[in-house]
C-alpha cells in the first residue's frame, strides 16, 4: 500500500536565516534559535509518511515545532522548503489536475496557489485545535459554523445543510435542539465537539488534531478520545495528532515521532517507543510521564 | 457635436468672453485625470464585478456625495451626449439637480429626464424602469464598494478573499440571517456573483433593480469617490443574486398597488403617508417614468 500523503524535508524558517542556521540548532545544541542570525528553526527537514485509516502521533514538548507542522500542512504557513505530495486514491474531481499523467503523486501542495490550497484543504482536510476560538466562530449558531464548510465546498442548499449539521452534531454527541445556539454558550468539551463536527462536516480524508483534550478534564478527555476513535474507524480517516501527553499517543496513534528543539528525534510503533526508547530526549519524556 | 467642433467653438467664446469653462479644462477634471479614470474603467469591464482601485480627485463637492459617479461621467462625457442624472429615482431631488448643473457648466451637455433619450445616466441608488440600450452608459454612485464589509473589517483581508473567492462568510451570514428570521434581511445593496466569479455591491439600489442589472443590453460603471473604487458589469454579463436552492432570492412586492399619480403597478413604489388624513398612498419612484406615463414632461 501506497502511502495517502508523502512528505520530505518538510521545513520553516523564521527570520532572515544564514548558513549557520541548520548545524547551530536542534537537540543536540538544545535550542532552536540560531545564535548568529536570531532566526528560529521551527522544524527542519521533517519527513513522514502518512497511510489511510492510520493515526500518527506527533509528541514533544511546547516548542518543538508540533502545531508548526500542523500549521504548515494544513496550509495555515507557508513552508520554507520542502515537499507534501498527495496519494491519486485522494483525489476529487476538483483536485483531478493536481496530478501529471501517470503520476502517483501529486505536485507540491505547499507550492500551489493560495486558491488551489484552499480547494485542497476544504475537500480533503479538517482541523481540531486546542483552542476552540481558533476553530470555531464564537458568536455563529453550532450548526452555522459547520454549514461554513459545506457552504465553502459548494452547497447552497439550507435545508440538505442542517440534515447534515444535525447528523454530525448528534454523531458527536451535540444535543440537535441546541444546534442553533452560539458555541460560546456551551462547556469547553462541547465546544471541543463541535469542532469536530466541524472539521468532519466535509468528508474530510485527513483530520489533524492539535492538543485536542489539553484543557478538558479527565472524563470529558476520555469522551473526547472515545469519539475520536470511533470516528476515525467510522469515516477511515487518517489522524495526525499533536499532543505532548503520551496517554493521549498511546491510546489513539499505531506510529509516532518525537521532536526537540524542531526536528524529529525518534520515530516508530507507538508501543516500540513507549517500551524501548532509544533517544535520550525520549528516555526522559516516558520516564516522566508513564 | 464632436469633441474637435466644440473645443473650436469654444476657443471662440473664450476670446469672446462668452466661455462658462474659464480656466477648466472641458469636463471639469485635467486630461490626465480624465485618462487614468478611463483606464481604470477599462480595466474594471475587463474583469467584471472586479474593485479596480483609482485616484480618486478632489470634486467641488464633498466626498460621499455623489463624486465617484461624477469622475466617471466627467471621465466619459463628450458634447454630443444627453445626460439625466437621477437621485433615489427623482430628476429632480437636490444633489440631482447640483450634479446636473455642475456638468453642464463645464461639459455644457444636453440634459434630459427622458431616460430613453439620455445617451449617460448618473444615478444614486435607482435603476430606471425603462429598459435601457446598448448605446446607453448608466453611472451608478457608490458609498459603500466592499459587499464583504458585512462581514469582515479589514480591506487586506478581503482583498484576500476575492482573490481565493473564499466567500464562505458571506454565504454563512446568509444562512444565519435566514436560521434566525427566516429569510435573508438585507433590503437594498443585495449581493451579487458577476459572471460566476466576484461577488458584488450593486451600490444601494433596492432588491427591484438588482434584476435589470443580469444579462443587461447596457453598460454599468460603478464609482465610489469616498473609497476611490471602480468597477462595471458589461453588457450581457451574468449577474446572479446571492440565493439558496429552498430559499430563493424574491423582489419587494407591491401587488394590489397602484401609483397615485399615474396608474403604473408594475414599477418599484415609494410609500408616502398623507399628513392630514393619514392616508397612504404609492408613487412611482422613477419620477421620470412616472411625468412620461402622466403625460407632462418636467423638462
Amino acid at each position: 500500500m501506497q502511502p495517502l500523503i508523502r512528505v520530505r524535508g518538510l521545513s520553516k524558517r523564521f527570520g532572515a536565516g544564514c548558513t549557520l542556521c541548520l548545524s547551530s540548532t536542534g537537540p543536540d545544541r538544545e535550542s532552536n534559535v540560531c545564535p548568529h542570525c536570531g532566526s528560529v528553526v521551527a522544524c527542519n527537514d521533517v519527513s513522514f509518511d502518512l497511510y489511510r485509516n492510520e493515526a500518527l502521533g506527533i509528541v514533544g514538548e511546547s516548542g518543538s515545532g508540533k502545531s508548526t507542522l500542523v500549521r504548515l500542512l494544513h496550509f495555515e504557513w507557508d513552508a520554507s522548503d520542502g515537499s507534501v505530495e498527495l496519494h491519486r486514491s485522494a483525489a476529487v474531481p476538483a483536485l483531478e489536475d493536481l496530478f501529471a499523467d501517470d503520476a502517483d503523486y501529486s505536485h507540491n501542495l505547499p507550492g500551489l496557489s493560495p486558491f488551489r490550497k484552499r480547494q485542497v484543504r476544504n475537500s480533503l482536510m479538517g482541523i481540531v485545535y486546542q483552542n476552540p476560538f481558533l476553530g470555531l466562530r464564537m458568536q455563529v449558531s453550532a450548526g452555522g459554523n459547520i454549514a461554513e464548510r459545506l457552504l465553502g465546498a459548494g452547497w447552497r442548499n439550507i435545508r440538505g445543510m442542517r440534515k447534515r449539521s444535525a447528523e454530525l452534531l448528534e454523531r458527536t454527541e451535540i444535543p440537535v435542539e441546541r444546534m442553533d445556539e452560539p458555541p460560546k454558550n456551551f462547556s469547553g468539551g462541547m465546544q471541543q465537539r463541535v469542532q469536530i463536527a466541524k472539521a468532519l462536516s466535509n468528508k474530510p480524508l485527513i483530520l489533524f488534531l492539535d492538543e485536542v483534550t489539553t484543557g478538558l478534564d479527565l472524563s470529558v478527555q476520555a469522551r473526547v478520545l472515545d469519539l475520536i476513535r470511533s470516528i476515525r474507524s467510522e469515516f477511515s480517516l487518517s489522524l495526525l495528532v499533536v499532543s505532548h501527553d503520551l496517554g493521549v499517543i498511546n491510546l489513539l496513534c499505531q506510529r509516532t515521532m518525537v521532536m526537540k528543539y524542531g526536528r524529529v528525534v525518534e520515530a516508530g510503533l507507538t508501543d516500540q517507543i513507549l517500551q524501548d526508547p532509544q533517544h535520550r530526549y525520549t528516555q526522559l519524556l516516558v520516564a516522566s510521564q508513564l | 457635436m464632436r469633441m474637435r467642433d466644440w473645443l473650436d467653438a469654444d476657443d471662440e467664446r473664450q476670446a469672446r468672453g462668452e466661455s462658462r469653462l474659464v480656466g477648466y479644462p472641458f469636463g471639469f477634471m485635467d486630461e490626465g485625470a480624465k485618462r487614468e479614470v478611463r483606464r481604470s474603467i477599462l480595466k474594471a469591464i475587463a474583469i467584471p464585478g472586479y474593485q479596480v482601485p483609482y485616484g480618486s480627485r478632489e470634486m467641488p463637492i464633498s466626498r460621499g456625495w455623489g463624486t465617484g459617479g461624477i469622475q466617471v461621467t466627467l471621465a466619459l462625457i463628450l458634447p454630443e451626449d444627453v445626460l439625466k442624472v437621477i437621485d433615489q429615482g427623482c430628476d429632480g431631488s437636490v444633489n440631482a439637480v447640483n450634479i446636473k448643473k455642475f456638468v453642464q457648466a463645464v461639459a455644457d451637455v444636453q440634459i434630459t429626464t427622458d431616460t430613453t433619450s439620455a445617451t449617460v445616466i448618473q444615478t444614486r441608488h435607482r435603476i430606471p424602469e425603462e429598459p435601457m440600450t446598448a448605446g446607453q452608459i448608466l453611472v451608478l454612485q457608490v458609498p459603500y464598494p466592499e459587499a464583504l464589509r458585512e462581514v469582515e473589517p479589514s480591506e487586506a483581508e478581503t482583498r484576500r478573499m476575492h482573490a481565493e473567492a473564499d466567500y464562505g462568510r458571506m454565504w454563512l451570514f446568509l444562512y444565519e440571517d435566514i436560521v434566525k428570521y427566516g429569510e435573508i434581511s438585507i433590503s437594498y445593496r443585495y449581493p451579487v456573483t458577476v459572471n460566476g466569479r466576484y461577488i458584488m455591491d450593486p451600490s444601494p439600489v433596492p432588491r427591484w433593480d438588482v434584476p435589470k442589472l443580469h444579462m443587461a443590453e447596457t453598460l454599468f460603471l460603478f464609482g465610489a469617490g469616498r473609497e476611490k473604487r471602480i468597477y462595471a458589469i458589461p453588457p450581457h454579463t451574468r449577474v446572479e443574486p446571492l440565493e439558496f436552492e429552498d430559499h430563493l432570492f424574491r423582489v419587494e412586492n407591491f401587488s394590489g398597488k397602484a401609483c397615485s399619480r399615474c396608474g403604473a403597478s408594475d414599477t418599484f413604489m415609494d410609500e408616502i403617508i398623507d399628513d392630514e388624513t393619514g392616508e397612504r398612498l404609492y408613487c412611482c419612484s422613477d419620477s421620470g417614468y412616472c411625468d412620461k406615463r402622466h403625460g407632462k414632461c418636467s423638462l
